[in-house]
């Protein structure tokens, strides 16, 4: 008998959840609200007594101080009687829960809380209820359940339900097995193009014609599954087609142009160092006797675009996942995230039909990396946020994970004979195609073909398997380990078994429920899950240390060594395939790349005698200014390890420029992780664009006190379509800047992801992302005492600049504001740069540095005025001492260039020269002091004031703009 | 008491309890074993099964985290978990005279089971765990690390130096303490039970964000009539290493951590009043 259980705030304590979500509502602007209460509703089926009933809610379900509850035992009876707004307000009731078959992990909970009870319950629904009082129409209804209340991708919404029950719960459909065949050895061009189409393969033309020269070779139709492992294979987003294949870029034909580039400057440096790079699931760099590091970072676009809360989830989830999965397996220790949103503040008519709104992309993806990475105990300490109108529809979510892990366990091989375990979360319909939906550009219609991509994550269960395989791994109980991602266990078998050959027993894979054909049990993207290799004399081992976890772990085939892939259900064969095929299989093709450089407006700005308000307008810039709304939601210190935190200054609130953490407690040793990223300078030339992305991580690097000499680079691409010649000739550009700076800065790059095809298609308008490269930088720090704030610290301490200033604004933030784009970008002198870096590095080495910041965006007059109020004191500087390209003579330029390789820096007045001998040889000037007031000065060129603000007005323009 | 190896030479053996969702495992550890403590870190399903296994320790630590995903409310599941297997073994643990510590997930567990304010609660004529006060959704409506303030009010706790402030984080979405209206308050302040609120940096009662969470009269942590059983929302083991404070480059180094205090306490009394009163 079901019960159907509703939970509600008493009226005298807030409605928390009520609340927040009535300042949703009024910020897409429905004002009449006067008030919203929710309920959680649970639905228990169960043979429980009333008594039993009573016990449930009142110990287990209800916070007796601040809630109450009602229990509903047939449709015929009423809610509970809760109060919203005025008796005579009209109200609604929007009631919203997770669609069939989309995981909610508190109904596991609540059925584990009453089996602590000492009872029993069959299964849990979830619901929320929420009351909805003000003079609304029922279209404002429907746009509060539509915009703030629900996604329709995951969730049913119910407006004024009657019938408090649900019809459809959970049950079990019967799957009836079929082999499913496809017809392809006599279909003509047309029909194989449908066949992908269809299935949703997003296979070419000539993809299909491989697949059916194969099959002819067999003498058969493929089966579905087999189509789909194909598919997911040779997917862009498994096998990197594009950076793998052939380019014709204006005449030179590049074959690979990863391994031509990025790769490249990795074996030509030759680090020692280096002991994993580009082909686990993440990079491995040395760290003590004891241990290595591992990073990986990865996008996790499109899935966010649709349900950002659970995209997100997925994409911090997924990348934790790599880390487990890297070598036998490495301890988390840190989460990085950086984001790409439309501006906030974006009208409602500028959004395409079909995406949400960038405030509420925004705010669910912080959600879910916040849920994931706290409730994971991982902290999140590096990040950007990223603003720009074309990245409404196509946002970009880039997701990073650094490992520890024993410098013995970094090496993993399956053997022949090996079984396979599948640990972790149950297999759902969840994500489906996920690997295929990645590789192909978003439409208006994506939420509705693609909705099943979308999977919601689930932290505890992940950390569950965290704590299980640590233990697995002390013990080395198996031989080899990969992560379930995109592709589901197609993907982690077919990689773990690609020298040996596997076989797997698709029905005993444990299912959320039942109903799944043989096909979606293999292709299941279901999070939280792990395959490992175990010798079959280790099983039972293994078996008990995941049980004892509460973690489920199932033996699901072996790996042969007969070279071949081979999935039964229930005794059927349903796939028997080549190894060799699958991973080699694919034909190459040459894709044409050409590269123009654009050419933009060049600004006509005024000189001016006062730029303070240039100034306060860049500072509250979308892209500048403070993030620490975000900031403050992630738990960016649990482990302990942290050093420098992302928040820095007299008031714990200054933008600091890269993260310090201690993985190991014991020891003073630590590593730096810094980010790179500027998509305005892609669009004048994604070259220089990387340069300067790889320059600005460095920097910061530099900045908090590390130095170049065991630093390793990340590339993650985020591009538009590279079908298109000029695209691709793009990406090329990028690609190469890559190996230069690698090269010659002497950092290696360690492992790398691209995204593809980041467009959003609307009718006949095709809206494509600007190139965007993020830059990940991971070095180690010997002793962390050497650590460097970015805030000043002390009056009298002298600021000089590093670095040469050039008439760079191109791309610049000072342009943005007056609407330009220009084409001045900034570019690399690597030969200054990486003296200014290694000269600046001995001197902080020394001691000699009080504070640092990487001068980036809005250049010198942005970067000295966060150092300014971050430290809470005034400065004073003098433009005539900044050293300048020849030419350079206006104001502006030298305020807002953002030219590369420079730094401020915070010298105390004994030390200076001692400072001045340790830079020696590169560009540099003293421009002034700290002051023991309020006040920041720049004086001209001419020795006039330019700018004379308040501290904690600057501060205030910067901090205000992302005060939600 | 069944204590048989120690003798003041040895270290005293402190439990940390691990589930489902348990994180802060590692610098909990570390914080206790710096302060001089031998560590386990123990499944509840250990605990379950081998009843006895409890009675070997002298402190036993709930870490943060999000045990079971705080799904239904923060710390309940677990709470729930442990009021209906382990509370015979808790119960005899605390009259054994050991100490009890729950930090963020932790302090909620506590106060959700009943375990504080304790089995006679803040009424005098109770002789059962009940759930007096709870801590409920910050008055910011988000999770947030920030760090607080905390000033003693009371002396009564055996894991605090008398008068003292700490300089510590906090990191939780539900920890705005709330209590009854029956009084409870009163009588939890009365007996000394209120161990530290939330302070501005001269030691003053302030709000937002000096009291991170609106918790009522800036409640931060609170200890049983016996003193031996402490909650408290934020993390005295994030400031162990002086590199952990968020101002050291401007400040400077400290020798420590003001958090270390906690543990050291802790382990001082197990060495010191424990083992020094067996005969």
């Amino acid at each position: 008998m079901e019960k159907r259980i509703e939970v509600f705030t008493k009226a005298n304590f807030p409605d928390a959840i009520g609340n927040e979500v009535a300042s949703e509502i009024a910020n897409i602007g429905i004002t009449s609200v006067d008030e919203i209460r929710t309920v959680q509703v649970y639905l228990i089926d169960g043979e429980l007594s009333k008594d039993e009933i009573k016990r449930i809610c009142s110990e287990l379900l209800i916070d007796g101080l601040t809630q109450d509850y009602a229990c509903i035992n047939g449709s015929s009876e009423q809610p509970a009687d809760i109060q919203a707004g005025h008796r005579d307000n009209t109200v609604y009731t929007i009631e919203v829960t997770r669609k069939r078959g989309v995981m909610d992990p508190v109904e596991s909970t609540v059925i584990k809380g009453i089996r602590d009870l000492g009872m029993s319950a069959r299964s849990v629904k979830t619901a929320k209820r929420f009351l909805v009082a003000g003079s609304l129409s029922i279209e404002q209804v429907e746009a509060i359940a539509d915009k703030v209340l629900a996604n329709k991708i995951i969730e049913d919404v119910f407006i004024n339900k009657d019938n408090l029950f649900y019809e459809d719960k959970n049950e079990a459909i019967e799957y009836v097995f079929h082999r499913h065949t496809l017809e392809i050895l006599n279909a003509d061009d047309e029909q194989l193009l449908s066949i992908s189409q269809e299935g949703q393969l997003y296979l070419s033309l000539e993809e299909m014609k491989a697949v059916q020269k194969y099959f002819t070779t067999l003498g058969r139709n493929p089966t579905d599954v087999e189509l789909e492992t194909i598919a997911q294979t040779w997917s862009e987003h498994c096998m990197h087609k594009t950076f793998r294949g052939m380019i014709d870029c204006d005449g030179e034909l590049i074959d690979n142009l990863l391994a031509n580039t990025v790769m490249k400057a990795t074996s030509e440096l030759d680090k020692s160092w280096c002991v994993s790079v580009f082909k686990d699931n993440a990079g491995i760099i040395e760290f003590d006797e004891n241990y290595n590091i591992c990073f990986k970072v990865e996008t996790h676009n499109h899935p966010s675009a649709i349900e950002p809360y659970g995209g997100a989830n997925t994409g911090i989830g997924g990348v934790i996942r790599d880390t487990l999965g890297t070598g036998l397996g490495a301890k988390p220790i840190l989460n990085t995230d950086v984001f790409c949103f439309g501006p906030l503040d974006i009208g409602q008519e500028m959004i395409p039909e079909g995406v949400l709104h960038p405030k509420r992309i925004f705010k669910g993806v912080v959600g879910g990396v916040r849920d994931y990475g706290n409730r994971m105990g991982i902290p999140t300490a590096n990040g950007a946020v990223f603003f720009d109108k074309r990245y409404t529809s196509n946002p970009i979510v880039y997701c990073g994970n650094v490992g520890l892990i024993s410098k013995d366990k970094c090496e993993k091989k399956s053997h022949k004979g090996d079984l396979i375990l599948l640990v972790g979360g149950r297999t759902g319909r969840d994500g489906i195609h996920g690997a295929t939906f990645s590789s192909v550009e978003l439409t208006h219609q994506s939420e509705v073909v693609s909705g099943g991509a979308v999977q919601i994550g689930d932290p505890i269960m992940e950390k569950k398997v965290t704590d299980a395989l640590m233990k697995a791994l002390d013990r080395s109980l198996y031989n080899n380990i990969t992560d379930c991602g995109a592709g589901g266990l197609s993907s982690a078998v077919g990689e773990m078994g690609e020298e040996l050959g596997a076989v797997v027993d698709l029905e005993k894979v444990p299912l959320k429920y039942d109903g799944l054909s043989y096909s979606e049990i293999w292709i299941s993207e279901a999070q939280e899950r792990m395959v490992l290799s175990v010798p079959p004399e280790n099983m039972e081992e293994i078996r008990e240390v995941f049980q004892r976890e509460d973690v489920e772990a199932t033996f699901i085939g072996e790996f042969t060594g007969d070279k071949r892939l081979r999935l039964r259900y229930k005794g059927e064969d349903v796939a028997d395939i080549e190894m060799e095929f699958l991973h080699d299989g694919l034909p190459r093709i040459i894709r044409k790349a050409v590269w123009r450089s654009p050419s933009h407006e060049e600004p006509d700005i005024k000189v001016k005698k006062d730029y303070g308000e240039d100034l306060k307008k860049v500072l509250s810039s979308w892209n500048v200014c403070s993030k620490e709304w975000v900031i403050r939601q992630y738990d960016h210190e649990v482990q302990g390890g942290s050093v420098l935190k992302p928040l820095q200054g007299v008031d714990n609130d200054g933008p600091g420029d890269a993260c310090i953490i201690r993985p190991v407690l014991s020891s003073g040793k630590g590593i730096i992780v810094s980010n790179g990223m500027n998509p305005k300078y892609g669009d004048i030339d994604p070259y220089h664009m990387a340069a300067s992305a790889i320059d600005e991580a460095l920097r910061q690097i530099i900045s908090v006190g590390g130095n170049l000499e065991m630093v390793a680079l990340l590339d993650n691409f985020s591009w538009g379509n590279t079908d298109k010649p000029v695209c691709l000739g793009g990406l090329v550009r990028a690609a190469k800047a890559c190996y230069d700076m690698a090269i010659y800065y002497e950092t290696p790059f360690i492992s790398g992801k691209d995204s593809l095809n980041n467009e959003f298609k609307s009718g006949d308008k095709t809206i494509s992302i600007p190139p965007t490269l993020l830059i990940s930088a991971i070095g180690v720090m010997p002793d962390v005492t050497r650590a460097i704030s970015m805030d000043v610290k002390s009056p009298d301490n002298l600021i000089y600049i590093l670095g040469m200033t050039k008439d760079e604004l191109g791309g610049s933030h000072y342009y943005d504001i007056h609407g330009f784009k220009g084409n001045s970008v900034p570019k690399v002198d690597r030969e200054v740069g990486k003296k200014t870096m290694d000269l600046l590095a001995n001197a902080t080495g020394k001691g000699l540095v009080r504070s640092c910041h990487d001068c980036s965006e809005g250049g010198l007059a942005v970067a000295a005025a966060e150092m300014s109020f971050a430290g809470g004191y005034g400065i004073e500087l003098d433009l005539s001492r900044v050293p300048v390209e020849t030419g350079v003579d206006r104001d502006d330029i030298i305020l807002f260039s953002e030219s590369n390789s420079r730094f401020i820096v915070e010298v105390q007045p004994e030390k200076q020269k001692e400072f001045e001998e340790t830079i020696s040889g590169i560009p540099y000037g003293c421009m002034g002091k700290v002051l023991d007031n309020d006040v920041f000065t720049i004086q001209s060129q001419g020795g006039k004031n330019v700018i004379s603000e308040k501290i904690s007005d600057l501060k205030e323009a910067w901090q205000a703009t992302l005060r939600l | 008491m069944t204590l048989k190896t120690e003798t003041p030479d040895n270290k005293p053996k402190a439990i940390i309890l691990r589930t489902a969702g348990t994180n802060c495992d590692y610098e909990t550890r570390y914080a206790l074993e710096k302060a001089g403590a031998d560590v386990d870190l123990v499944h509840v399903n250990q605990l379950v099964k081998d009843k006895g296994l409890l009675g070997s320790y002298h402190i036993f630590v709930l870490p943060g985290g999000f045990t079971y995903g705080d799904d239904i409310a923060a710390g309940k599941v677990l709470a729930n978990q442990l009021r209906h297997h382990l509370l015979d073994e808790l119960t005899r643990f605390v009259d054994d005279g050991k100490l009890v510590i729950g930090i963020c997930n932790g302090f909620q567990v506590l106060i959700k089971m009943g375990l504080l304010p304790g089995r006679n609660g803040t009424q005098p004529s109770s002789n059962e765990y009940r759930q007096e006060f709870t801590l409920t959704y910050n008055d910011s409506n988000k999770f947030e690390d920030r760090w607080v303030y905390l000033k003693s009010f009371s002396d009564k706790s055996v894991f605090i130096d008398n008068d003292c402030m700490l300089y510590v984080p906090i990191a939780h979405a539900e920890g705005k303490f709330v209590a009854g209206n029956g009084g409870e308050l009163e009588n939890l302040g009365k007996s000394g039970q209120i161990i530290f609120k939330y302070v501005d940096k001269d030691g003053n009662i302030a709000n937002y964000p000096w009291n991170p969470n609106g918790s009522l009269e800036n409640i931060a942590g609170i200890c049983d009539s016996t003193g031996r059983v402490l909650g408290m929302m934020p993390h005295p083991e994030r400031y162990i290493e002086p590199t952990q404070h968020p101002r050291w480059t401007r400040e400077g180094l400290k020798a420590e951590g003001d958090g270390i205090a906690i543990f050291r306490n802790a382990v001082n009394y197990v060495k010191e009043k424990m083992w020094q009163k067996r005969p």
